[in-house]
C-alpha cells in the first residue's frame, strides 16, 4: 500500500497525538480526579458528597476514556514505549490499576446501599482512586525527565534493571505533587461552576490555594531541573525516516540538556509560560468570583504544565539512564510506517465524532447539578 | 512457578473475570434498546419501567465490565511486554481503535442512559440507548479482529531491520475470517446471556407471583430474542470451527481428541476420555461421518490428527532453524542482504525454532530429541480442550430447546400455567457463564503454547520481570476481585428482590406486607419506584 505521508512525518504527527491524548486525559479526566480528591473535604455531608458526586457523575466515565485510549495508543503507535514504560513501572501501574478500576464502582455502588459506613468507605475509594493516579502519573514523568533504568537484549527484548523504590526520588516527588495540586486546581475549579454555596466557597478557598501551590511547585521543580537535572541527546546522525531500532544511535548525557530545544525552538517556551500564568490567572479569578473563566485558566495551566516535559524531551520520549542508547525516541520507537497511517485515518475519522458528541453531552448536562435529582422520582447517584 | 506461568494465571484469571461481566453488557445492551424502543414506538409506560429497572441492573454489571477491562488492557505491557514489543505494530492497532470508535460512545452515552430521562426527549434517549449498545458491540467487534490475529496471524510479515513483527496488510486483519465468525458467535452469546438473565429473573418473580405484567413482557422479549440469538450462537458457532480447520488444525484435532487421521469422512467422537499419556482417546463413542462434514463440508477431505500435524511441526522446526540462524546474528546490526534473503524464505517457520528456546539457548544445534519434545509442544492439553468443547456444544443446543419451549409458551401467554419451566428457566441462570468461559478456555488455551500462533510462543512473550512482583499483584487482584464479586452479586440480588415497582402494579404490591426482599413499599419508593431508580 502507498503511504502518502513521510515517515519522520507521521511519527512527529504521533508524538504530537500521544501528547494530546495525555493532555486530553489532563483536561478532561483531571478535573473529575480532582473532583474525587476534595470530595470528603468539600463535602461534609452525605447531601453534599452526593452534589459533589452528581456534579462528575454522568461524565468522568467518557473522560476516563482518554486514559484507556492514551494507553492503546502508546501500544499501537509507540509499542517499545508501551511495553518498556508497563513493564518497568510494574508495581506503580498496578496500584494505578486498582485506583482506575475502584473508581467505576465506587461511583456506581455508593448509593445503592444506605448506611453511612457503606458510603463513607465508598467516598474514600472514590478519594484513593483520584490521588493514586494523580501521584503516580506525576512521579512518572519525573522519572521520565531523569531517565529510567531498562536496556535491550539483542532480541529487542526490554529489559527494566531498576527497582520500585528508585522510583521514588526526591524530583520525581516533586512532580507528583505539582500534578495532585494542579489536579485539585482544576477539580475545585470545576466543583467552582457546577455547585451552590456552601460547597463553592470551599471550592473556591481550596482552588486560590492549590493555583497559588500548584505555581511555586512547577516554578520551583522548572528551577531544579535546570540546575541539577542531567538531560539527554542524540550525538549521532539521526536518520528520522529509519526503521525502528533503538540500538543503531548514540546518546550522550548532559545537564541542561533538556533546555537545548528552548534555543532550538523558541516557541516551545510558551508550555511553561502558560503553566504559570494559567495557575497565577485561576488563582485570581476564584479570588474575583469569576467562576468560569477560572476552569478556562485552569484548564490552560494544565495544558502548559503537561506540554512541558514533553516538548523539552523531544525527540526523547523515554530515555534509559542505564544505558542511554538504548533511549526510545521520536525517530526509532514508532510504530512502522503502514500502521502510523493507517491509525492516522482512524483518528482523522473518529476523534471529530468523539469530541462532538462529548461536546453534545456536556451541553445536555449543563448547569449546576439541579437539587431535583435527589427527590424521590429522581436520577442521580 | 516461574513468571511465565505466573503471568499467565493473572491473565487467565483476569480474562475469565473480565468475561462474567462482558456478554451481560452485550446482551443487556441490545435487550434495553429493543425495550425502550417498544416504549417509544408504543408510549405505555410499562415499557419504560421495564427499562429502567433493567438499566439499574445492567449498571451495576457495567461497571465491573469497565473496571475490569482496564485491567486487560494494560496486562499486554507490564506482564507481556516482549509480547507487545514484537506484535504491538499489528495488534495494538485495533485495541487503539477499540477505544476511540467504541468505548468513548459508550461511556460517554452510558452517563446520560441513566442521567439523561428528564433531560432528553423520549426519542433522544433512545438514540443515547442504542449508542451504548452499538459501543458494546463496536468494542467487541475490534477485540476480536485482535484476539483473531493470534488465531490466525494474517497481512503481517517479520522484519529484520525492527526485529519484530509488522503490518503489510490492514485489510487482511480487519476482514480476518476468523474475525468475522469469532464476533458474531461472541456477540450472539453475549445476547444469549442478556436472555438467559432477563427470562430466569422473571421467572423468577412470577414463582413468587410478584411484578406479573413486567415478568410476563420482560420474558417475552427475551424468549424471542434468545431464541434468535441461540440459533446464531450454534450456526455460527459452526462456521468458526470451520476456520478453526483452517488455520488452527492442532486445536482442532484436540477439540476432537483425533491422534490419527481417520479415511474421510471421519467421525465424530461423542464420549471418550483422551489420554495424553497415551497419546490416544479410550472408550470413544463415535458418530460415523459426521466430523467430516462438520469440519470440512466435504467427504472427501482428511482431517489431520495429532501424529500427522506434530511430524508437520517438525519440518517446520526444521525450516525455522534455519531462518533463525540469520536471525540470531541481528541486534542493532543493519541485516546483510543474505540474512534479509534467509529470512523472507523462512518467514512462516521462524517462530517454530522459536519453540527450541525452551530447550536450548541456541535453536540452531537443537538436538534431534529436543525438536522431537517441541514438535510435541505444539499439541495443547487435549481432555481440557475435549471436554470444554463438548460442555459448551451441548449448553448451546440446551438454550435453543428453552428458548423455543419458552418462545412458544409465550406465544401461548401461558408461562405461569407451567411452573416447572419457571424453575428450569431460573435454574439456568448460571449456565450461560459456564458456556461462555468454557469456549474461551478451547480458544485461548487451545492456542498454546502459542500466543501468536505460529509466530511467537507464549513462554518467550513474558516480561522479565521479578516473580515477586507479579505474586504481589496477582495475590492483589485475587482479593481485590473476590471482594468486587462479592458486592456486585450482593447489590444485583438487593434489587433484583426489591423489584421494579411499578405504578400499574402498586395495588397489587400495597395488599402485602412486604416483599421477599423485606422492605416495605414505602421504603422501595425513593430508590426504585416508578421511573425512580437510583443508576
Amino acid at each position: 500500500m502507498h503511504v502518502p505521508l513521510d515517515y519522520d512525518t507521521l511519527r512527529v504527527v504521533w508524538w504530537a497525538l500521544l501528547g494530546a491524548l495525555l493532555v486530553g486525559f489532563a483536561v478532561f479526566d483531571g478535573f473529575d480526579l480532582g473532583t474525587a480528591i476534595l470530595l470528603p473535604f468539600l463535602g461534609r455531608t452525605d447531601r453534599e458528597r452526593r452534589i459533589l458526586i452528581n456534579s462528575i457523575g454522568p461524565v468522568w466515565e467518557g473522560n476516563q476514556v482518554w486514559f484507556i485510549l492514551g494507553g492503546g495508543a502508546s501500544f499501537a503507535a509507540w509499542p517499545p514505549v508501551y511495553a518498556a514504560s508497563f513493564s518497568g513501572f510494574y508495581v506503580a501501574m498496578f496500584v494505578t490499576l486498582v485506583a482506575l478500576i475502584l473508581r467505576p464502582v465506587a461511583f456506581k455502588f455508593r448509593g445503592k446501599v444506605d448506611s453511612s459506613l457503606w458510603r463513607s468507605i465508598w467516598d474514600w475509594a472514590l478519594f484513593f482512586g483520584g490521588l493514586a493516579p494523580a501521584v503516580i502519573f506525576g512521579v512518572a514523568f519525573g522519572n521520565l525527565l531523569q531517565g529510567v533504568p531498562f536496556r535491550f537484549d539483542h532480541d529487542l527484548r526490554v529489559v527494566y534493571t531498576g527497582t520500585f523504590f528508585q522510583l521514588l526520588n526526591p524530583f520525581a516527588l516533586l512532580c507528583g505533587l505539582v500534578s495532585v495540586s494542579m489536579l485539585i486546581m482544576h477539580g475545585a475549579a470545576y466543583v467552582r461552576t457546577k455547585t451552590l454555596e456552601p460547597i463553592a466557597g470551599r471550592a473556591r478557598a481550596a482552588g486560590i490555594l492549590a493555583s497559588l501551590l500548584t505555581l511555586a511547585l512547577f516554578a520551583v521543580g522548572g528551577y531544579y531541573a535546570y540546575l541539577t537535572l542531567d538531560g539527554y541527546a542524540v550525538s549521532s546522525q539521526i536518520a528520522a525516516n529509519a526503521p525502528s531500532n533503538p540500538l543503531r544511535k548514540t546518546v550522550e548525557v548532559a545537564t541542561g540538556a533538556w533546555m537545548r530545544n528552548y534555543d532550538r525552538y523558541p516557541w516551545s517556551l510558551a508550555a511553561p509560560i502558560l503553566g504559570l500564568v494559567g495557575a497565577l490567572l485561576t488563582a485570581a479569578m476564584f479570588a474575583f468570583r469569576r467562576e468560569k473563566a477560572a476552569f478556562v485558566t485552569s484548564a490552560a495551566a494544565v495544558v502548559g504544565i503537561v506540554a512541558t516535559p514533553g516538548l523539552a524531551m523531544f525527540p526523547f520520549i523515554m530515555p534509559s539512564s542505564s544505558e542511554p542508547n538504548a533511549s526510545l525516541t521520536a525517530w526509532d520507537a514508532s510504530s512502522s510506517h503502514l500502521t502510523l497511517f493507517v491509525m492516522l485515518i482512524a483518528v482523522v475519522i473518529f476523534l471529530p465524532i468523539v469530541l462532538a458528541y462529548t461536546a453534545w453531552v456536556y451541553r445536555v448536562l449543563r448547569g449546576k447539578v439541579p437539587s431535583h435529582i435527589f427527590e424521590p422520582g429522581g436520577h442521580a447517584y | 512457578m516461574d513468571v511465565v506461568e505466573l503471568s499467565r494465571l493473572q491473565f487467565a484469571l483476569t480474562a475469565l473475570y473480565h468475561f462474567l461481566f462482558v456478554p451481560l453488557t452485550l446482551g443487556l445492551s441490545v435487550l434495553l434498546a429493543i425495550m425502550e424502543s417498544v416504549y417509544v414506538m408504543t408510549g405505555l409506560r410499562v415499557w419504560r419501567d421495564i427499562t429502567i429497572f433493567w438499566g439499574i441492573l445492567f449498571g451495576i454489571n457495567f461497571a465491573m465490565g469497565v473496571a475490569t477491562g482496564i485491567t486487560m488492557e494494560f496486562q499486554f505491557g507490564t506482564n507481556w511486554s516482549y509480547y507487545s514489543q514484537y506484535v504491538g505494530d499489528v495488534f495494538g492497532a485495533p485495541l487503539a481503535i477499540e477505544g476511540l470508535m467504541a468505548f468513548f460512545l459508550e461511556a460517554t452515552f452510558i452517563g446520560l442512559f441513566f442521567f439523561g430521562w428528564d433531560r432528553l426527549s423520549k426519542p433522544g434517549h433512545l438514540a443515547v440507548t442504542w449508542c451504548v449498545a452499538l459501543g458494546s458491540n463496536f468494542s467487541a467487534l475490534w477485540i476480536l479482529v485482535a484476539n483473531a490475529w493470534m488465531q490466525n496471524p494474517v497481512g503481517s510479515h517479520f522484519n529484520p531491520d525492527t526485529i519484530r513483527m509488522e503490518v503489510t496488510d490492514f485489510m487482511a486483519v480487519l476482514f480476518n475470517p476468523v474475525a468475522q465468525s469469532k464476533f458474531v458467535h461472541t456477540v450472539a452469546a453475549g445476547y444469549v446471556t442478556g436472555a438467559v438473565f432477563v427470562l430466569a429473573i422473571g421467572a423468577w418473580y412470577l414463582l413468587q407471583g410478584r411484578h406479573r405484567a413486567f415478568a410476563r413482557r420482560s420474558m417475552t422479549v427475551a424468549a424471542s430474542f434468545g431464541l434468535a440469538s441461540a440459533l446464531s450462537v450454534v450456526v455460527l458457532g459452526d462456521e468458526s470451527g470451520y476456520n478453526t480447520t483452517e488455520n488452527q488444525k492442532v486445536k482442532l484435532a484436540a477439540m476432537e481428541g483425533l491422534w490419527r487421521s481417520e479415511p474421510p469422512p471421519a467421525a465424530f467422537t461423542i464420549f471418550g476420555i483422551p489420554d495424553p499419556e497415551r497419546r490416544e482417546t479410550r472408550f470413544a463413542i463415535q458418530a460415523p461421518w459426521m466430523l467430516g462434514l462438520i469440519a470440512t463440508r466435504s467427504l472427501t477431505t482428511v482431517i489431520p490428527g495429532i501424529f500427522e500435524l506434530v511430524d508437520d511441526a517438525k519440518a517446520r522446526i526444521g525450516h525455522g532453524m534455519e531462518g533463525y540462524a540469520a536471525m540470531r546474528s541481528l541486534g542493532a546490526a543493519e541485516p546483510t542482504a543474505a540474512v534479509r534473503r534467509t529470512i523472507e524464505e523462512r518467514q512462516g517457520d521462524l517462530g517454530y525454532a522459536l519453540l527450541l528456546r525452551r530447550y536450548t539457548d541456541d535453536p540452531t544445534k537443537a538436538t534431534p530429541e529436543q525438536i522431537e519434545r517441541a514438535a510435541w509442544d505444539t499439541v495443547p492439553n487435549v481432555p481440557v480442550i475435549f471436554w470444554s468443547f463438548r460442555v459448551m456444544v451441548a449448553l448451546g443446543f440446551y438454550f435453543i430447546a428453552l428458548f423455543a419451549v419458552m418462545f412458544y409458551v409465550s406465544s401461548r401467554r401461558a408461562f405461569e400455567q407451567r411452573r416447572w419451566l419457571l424453575r428450569l428457566s431460573f435454574w439456568s441462570l448460571p449456565l450461560p457463564w459456564i458456556a461462555a468461559e468454557l469456549g474461551w478456555i478451547v480458544a485461548e488455551y487451545g492456542r498454546q503454547p502459542w500466543i501468536i500462533e505460529g509466530v511467537l510462543p507464549t513462554f518467550l512473550a513474558a516480561s522479565p520481570i521479578p516473580a515477586g512482583n507479579v505474586w504481589l499483584s496477582l495475590a492483589g487482584f485475587f482479593i481485590f476481585y473476590l471482594a468486587l464479586l462479592v458486592v456486585d452479586i450482593f447489590l444485583l440480588v438487593k434489587y433484583v428482590r426489591l423489584g421494579p415497582a411499578e405504578s400499574w402494579e402498586i395495588p397489587d404490591l400495597a395488599t402485602r406486607q412486604a416483599p421477599p426482599g423485606g422492605v416495605a413499599l414505602e421504603e422501595v419508593a425513593p430508590g426504585i419506584a416508578p421511573s425512580a431508580p437510583e443508576s
